[in-house]
């Protein structure tokens, strides 16, 4: 049978749907916002269109740069403990016994069956001052004291003192490495789970240790996993808006709150879609620096 | 050769089950010398990997106990085993060059640096590896990563040597020069090495004693000549190269010797074999039988005439295969001294089979 992609006429006629939708929702509209970013702001924030770099200019103006810094260094972090929790976790599923496998992988997919804004709401409950975790802090508390009290030493640890986590930049880091855990587990599970067995077996053979075959085998072997996890991590957290919207105190914004909030208060597309354009710039150059170190760990040695 | 009696590795009465099921080695019994170059054989399936697996450490025994060098190791880690494997995939690390490779194993434990690199050049240069140090394995050719493998568990000196269908990747001219090239190694180094193999040939050509698997179970420890000479069942004797099985129908003694008589050919007298037990048949080598156009005159020959159906042709020799009167098959094969011999065999044309009855095996089985 004749390969449909060698038919021009076929190939025309079954490309033309996909084609028309990403030109009609993704390019079209990508454009528009990159023909505002060099547009001016009108007095009730109207768009007039124009040619000059204001936008960018405003951009890296201090106040701005330091959120920008902030968000890196929030992403950053949250990606950092993300993987922390996230590689022994994607380890654990990988060499599991097959039976189990798919009922843990679905454990760490569930949560994108609810809706984000609900489990983010879930985390205030759980880090409010008087939430689940206070209480259960609590309980812990007042178990030790009421223990201690056995051998008279009455209020040892003292008056607990709920611990004020809600609206401040470490609950958005939980938030963060939350919500784009599974983002980071599935791309290392996926190498993990197609890396020879036999390798680590041979490490083990030879006199390594379980933790000089983490380190010398296991975690080489998986870096391309990890970095796509972790760049898969770090570029969504740098993006996020509703976590440190929710979670986040009145320190917190990120760029991406900045970037809605020139869409709804201020009114200022042509300045949101000029940081949106520097957040999609600074996505393609971290892309493109892991695609070149991929090239050079590839190339001839 | 192996040079002394010391036992090295003991297998004792060793289960492994996969769950309820599967029980991939069944009460396996093995005692296997110091120096010796001992082959595992079987179909796919018998439970050779497995039972190898358990030597080194990475499957634990459903039963029994297997020691190595007098010490029960069912407790050891692979890890600090005394014994190293050499992995049907290889596993040669990607990510490591060749000299990387074979250090890795006394690396990781410690070994002073000159120590590492005067063992590391032996060993490099005992596989015929020198110039290649500084690659790394994708550039490597799969006899040569074989030998990086190799290179790497030697490097560790260890008691025994495991390899896992070492051949089973390479072509065939690669394999048949890898053979000699093991043997000579092991020569050379001493080490008892047990090599797993569904390879008859490979087995008969290297080994210095092959045990037949099953099944799970063992079914013939031997030498390879005694092995292909003397099977023990039919099984072993169909699973080491061909085989002529006849059927006995009544088994006697007469002058004190054994008379087993056969459909096709009668009563046949086999001086010289235990008359105590029971042999149900009788099994013959193809190479065993000669061919002729006429009834050879030499007494004490067994001689059958039969009909020619098919003729294979396989350079060095001929298989031919033959129907006789009575309807029973009988394969032969014949070395094709003249270039233009083979011609001559006819489809459909009558000849004479002939062979001394001592290449007889009875079976018991
Ligand atoms: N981890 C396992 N879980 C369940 N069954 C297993 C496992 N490993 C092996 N088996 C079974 O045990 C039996 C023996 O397997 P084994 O790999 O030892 O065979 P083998 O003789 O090495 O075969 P081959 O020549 O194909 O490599 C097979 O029936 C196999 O399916
Ligand atoms: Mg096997």
């Amino acid at each position: 049978m004749e390969n449909w992609r060698n038919n021009k006429i076929a190939f025309f006629i079954l490309s033309m749907p996909p084609t028309a939708w990403l030109m009609i929702f993704f390019t079209l509209p990508l454009a528009i916002m990159w023909v505002y970013s060099f547009a001016d702001r009108g007095p009730q924030g109207q768009i007039e269109l124009a040619i000059n770099f204001d936008n960018y200019i405003r951009a890296v103006e201090w106040i701005h740069l330091g959120i920008i810094w902030k968000s890196i260094w929030t992403a950053a972090i949250a990606t950092a403990i993300t993987f922390a929790i996230g590689f022994p976790l994607a380890m654990g599923i990988a060499f599991a016994p097959p039976q189990w496998k798919n009922a843990l992988l679905l454990m760490v997919i569930l949560p994108f069956w609810t809706n984000l804004l609900i489990r983010t709401y879930a985390w205030i409950a759980v880090l409010r001052t008087r939430g689940f975790l206070n209480f259960g802090l609590e309980w812990v508390h007042d178990k030790i004291n009421a223990f201690f009290a056995l051998f008279g030493l009455t209020d040892l640890l003292g008056q607990f003192e709920a611990l004020d986590l809600l609206y401040s930049h470490n609950a958005v880091v939980i938030g963060l490495v939350y919500v784009y855990l599974p983002f980071l587990v599935l791309p290392i599970y996926a190498t993990l789970e197609k890396l020879d067995k036999s390798y680590l077996e041979a490490s083990l053979d030879l006199g390594a240790g379980h933790w000089r075959t983490l380190f010398s085998i296991t975690f080489p072997l998986a870096l391309p996993g990890i970095l796509s996890g972790c760049l898969l991590a770090f570029i969504l957290s740098m993006g996020t808006f509703l976590t440190p919207d929710l979670l986040g105190g009145t320190d917190s914004e990120m760029i991406g709150n900045l970037i809605a909030r020139q869409f709804t208060s201020s009114r200022d597309w042509p300045f949101g879609s000029a940081l949106s354009f520097l957040l999609l710039y600074f996505t393609f150059i971290v892309l493109w620096v892991r695609a070149t170190m991929a090239d050079r760990n590839r190339g001839p040695v | 050769m192996p040079d002394t009696d010391k036992t090295i590795i003991s297998v004792q009465d060793v289960t492994k089950r996969f769950g309820s099921t599967v029980t991939a080695v069944d009460n396996v019994n093995l005692e296997i010398k110091e120096g010796e170059f001992f082959a595992l054989l079987g179909p796919s399936g018998c439970g050779k990997t497995t039972l190898l697996r358990m030597i080194a450490g990475f499957e634990t025994l459903t039963e029994g106990a297997i020691l190595i060098d007098g010490d029960d190791v069912s407790s050891v880690e692979p890890t600090h085993r005394p014994v190293n494997m050499v992995f049907q995939s290889y596993a040669v690390f990607p990510h490591m060059t060749v000299e990387e490779n074979v250090g890795y194993g006394l690396r990781v434990v410690g070994t002073p640096k000159a120590e590492i690199d005067s063992r590391v050049k032996e060993a490099i240069d005992l596989v015929r590896l020198s110039g290649l140090e500084q690659r790394k394995p994708n550039k490597l050719s799969g006899g040569q990563q074989q030998r990086v493998a190799l290179a790497r568990a030697l490097v560790k000196k260890p008691k025994v040597l495991l390899l896992d269908e070492p051949l089973s990747a390479l072509d065939a001219k690669l394999r048949e020069a890898m053979q000699l090239e093991l043997v000579r190694l092991q020569e050379n180094v001493g080490i008892t090495f047990i090599i797993v193999t569904h390879d008859q040939k490979e087995a008969l050509s290297m080994a210095n004693r092959i045990a037949v698997m099953g099944d799970g179970k063992i079914l013939q420890i031997a030498s390879p000549k005694t092995l292909y000479e003397y099977p023990s069942s039919s099984f072993v004797a169909d699973f080491i190269g061909q085989v002529n099985l006849f059927d006995v129908t009544e088994q006697g003694i007469a002058h004190g010797e054994l008379t087993l008589t056969v459909d096709e050919l009668g009563a046949v007298v086999l001086p010289g074999v235990d008359t105590s037990r029971t042999y149900h048949k009788l099994a013959l080598r193809p190479e065993k039988i000669g061919v002729a156009r006429d009834k050879p005159s030499e007494i004490g020959l067994v001689a059958i005439p039969a009909k020619l159906v098919e003729d294979s042709y396989i350079g060095d020799q001929s298989h031919l295969y033959f129907e006789t009167a009575g309807g029973k098959a009988l394969s032969a094969s014949v070395q094709n001294r003249d270039r233009d011999d083979h011609h001559l065999n006819k489809r459909g044309e009558k000849m004479w089979l002939y062979w001394h009855p001592a290449h007889f095996q009875p079976l018991s089985d």
